[in-house]
């Protein structure tokens, strides 16, 4: 496995409802963070890439009104988008221009400001990162199409409400630990239980799924650094390299979809390229970050990474194997469910938490036994995009 | 012009495959089948992928399939509020598929996944022209 790129600074916003400053402030959180880490200045960068899904803000061309705030001009500046997954194909494309020789270090950084629409007006523009043709005009929406994989699946494989419940209690242990989280509180199967009137998370929103098994909107930024071996060496005490990276993607409209009882597909294009090129197995990860933005996803990815077998994704979280102590510790920092889901800051947030978990430096969040390769898997859109990049010290 | 009239509340107004929306004020749901290479296509595409033709003609879809899948959306995006809840779903008929909301007449306990569905024209009191899985 190629050591030629790694990341030399990771920096992350608290996840919060309504921050209280414009992108540019909230983008510089994240990047302040990551060039301390780093302990680089803005002229040892040599591009930055800007990531985030359009709409939520009213700023257009957001990369050059970012880097300027950041300090980043004149050197080169723009923007990558593929909804949820944006910023791991930001990292993608600044490890391209790295490989290519192009810049010795490049700064990518997403990051998102939900608040400043309504929650059913953050539905709409979701539902219009699906198909707008032939789909939206039938009111669709991120949970009701999460909904459609989790009906079919559970209908075919035996998971119940039982286990999506406890993907979302496993998540409440994590998001209690980690202070950047939006979510804070513990989750417990009461929340979950609709004879109960004060549960929190019974309530339908697309049935199979309930509000627990969806991720909260939120605003936040994060920030990953890349540099060459040479700079790597220079000015960082711990790289963390970039051993494998993967993408795929998939029909958007549900009418082309192969099959929702197997998962979304680009989470098995994506893992199998990623494990090719770092030349190892699933096996092999120590710690992974998943996009859970809905408890069900968490569980197709268990399957898609190949930590499970097709259709058996539910054992591990009956028999607790994602938890920190478990043989594959999934999300321990809460994931997209508890620490919140900033669509074009959420890839890089979980690059972070791999990095500090591989760097040994992840706290109360540390997974044991000292973890030498991690994996990060993200996906945008129901599907549409995904992203696998797997880390190494 | 035209597509404005498609679904509940359209987001695209030109397209080429407009026509779709006047076979369903016709009471037919049809896709689009390439006349060069017989690809056949639904949603409707007015560009064959695999040839790379744009000679395209429609076909109507089957009439019976089984529903692959579906939700019952309790919460709605922005300016669908007054429908829910409602139920789409994605139906197979054998390797073509179709995504649509199900008839309103289908009660949520007796919506099965696998059962055996039809698709059928849709206009709603303002006008607007769809089409609806319903029990075959």
């Amino acid at each position: 496995m190629a050591k030629d790129v790694a990341v030399i600074g990771v920096g992350q916003s608290s996840f919060v409802r309504g921050y209280e400053g414009s992108i540019r402030e909230l983008a510089f959180e994240a990047f302040r963070e990551a060039m301390q880490d780093a302990g680089i200045t803005q002229k040892d960068v040599g591009a930055s890439v800007f990531c985030s899904a359009p709409e939520y803000d009213k700023q257009r061309s957001p990369a050059g009104v970012l880097a300027e705030y950041l300090g980043l001009i004149p050197q080169p500046t723009f923007y990558i988008e593929t909804v949820c997954s944006s910023s791991s194909s930001g990292v993608k494309v600044g490890y391209s221009m790295i490989k290519a020789g192009l810049h010795d270090i490049v700064v990518v950084l997403g990051f998102q400001k939900m608040s400043e629409i309504t929650s059913a007006e953050s539905q709409e523009r979701m539902g219009r990162g699906a198909d707008i043709q032939w789909e939206a005009p039938f009111g669709t929406m991120m949970p009701a199409y999460y909904a459609l994989y989790a009906q079919a699946y559970m209908a075919k494989n035996g998971l119940t409400h039982e286990d999506l419940m406890n993907v979302r209690i496993k998540s409440g242990t994590y998001g209690q630990i980690n202070e950047r989280a939006v979510y804070r509180k513990g989750v417990k199967a009461a929340d979950f239980d609709a004879s109960n009137p004060d549960a929190r998370m019974a309530g339908a929103v697309a049935w199979p799924l309930r509000v627990g098994d969806a991720c909260a909107n939120a605003d936040g930024s994060s920030c990953v650094i890349l540099a060459n071996a040479e700079k790597a060496k220079a000015f960082s005490k711990k790289p963390v390299w970039i051993l494998g990276i993967g993408a795929a993607s998939e029909a958007v409209n549900m009418a082309a979809r192969p099959d929702f009882a197997k998962g979304l597909s680009v989470g098995y294009g994506a893992a199998n390229e990623a494990y090719k090129m770092a030349g190892i197995t699933s096996k092999d990860v120590k710690v992974a970050e998943v996009h859970d933005c809905f408890t069900i996803a968490e569980i197709m990815a268990y399957e898609g990474l190949g930590f499970a077998p097709m259709g058996e994704g539910k054992q591990l979280i009956r028999e607790k194997a994602t938890y920190k102590e478990g043989k594959i510790p999934v999300n321990v920092d809460g994931g997209l469910l508890s620490k919140g889901h900033p669509i074009g800051a959420t890839g890089g947030s979980q690059i972070r938490t791999i990095v500090l978990q591989l760097r040994g430096e992840a706290g109360p969040m540390q997974v044991p036994g000292d973890p030498d390769i991690g994996l990060v898997h993200n996906v945008g859109g129901v599907g549409l995009y995904g992203n696998v990049t797997i880390f190494g010290r | 012009m035209g597509f404005e009239k498609f679904g509940r509340k359209s987001f695209t107004g030109i397209t080429k495959t407009a026509k779709f929306v006047d076979l369903l004020t016709e009471g037919k749901i049809e896709g689009t089948v390439c006349k060069q290479c017989g690809a056949k296509f639904f949603p409707p595409r007015a560009d064959c992928a695999s040839c790379f033709s744009k000679d395209m003609d429609w076909f109507e879809v089957p009439k019976k399939g089984k529903l692959e899948t579906f939700t019952i959306a309790y919460y709605a995006p922005f300016g669908f509020e007054k429908d829910c809840p409602y139920t789409m779903g994605v139906v197979d008929f054998s390797g073509l598929k179709l995504f649509a909301r199900l008839a309103k007449d289908l009660k949520p306990e007796d919506v099965k996944v696998g059962m055996d569905v039809t698709v059928n024209p849709l206009q709603y009191e303002d006008g607007q022209m769809s089409f609806e899985i319903a029990k075959a």
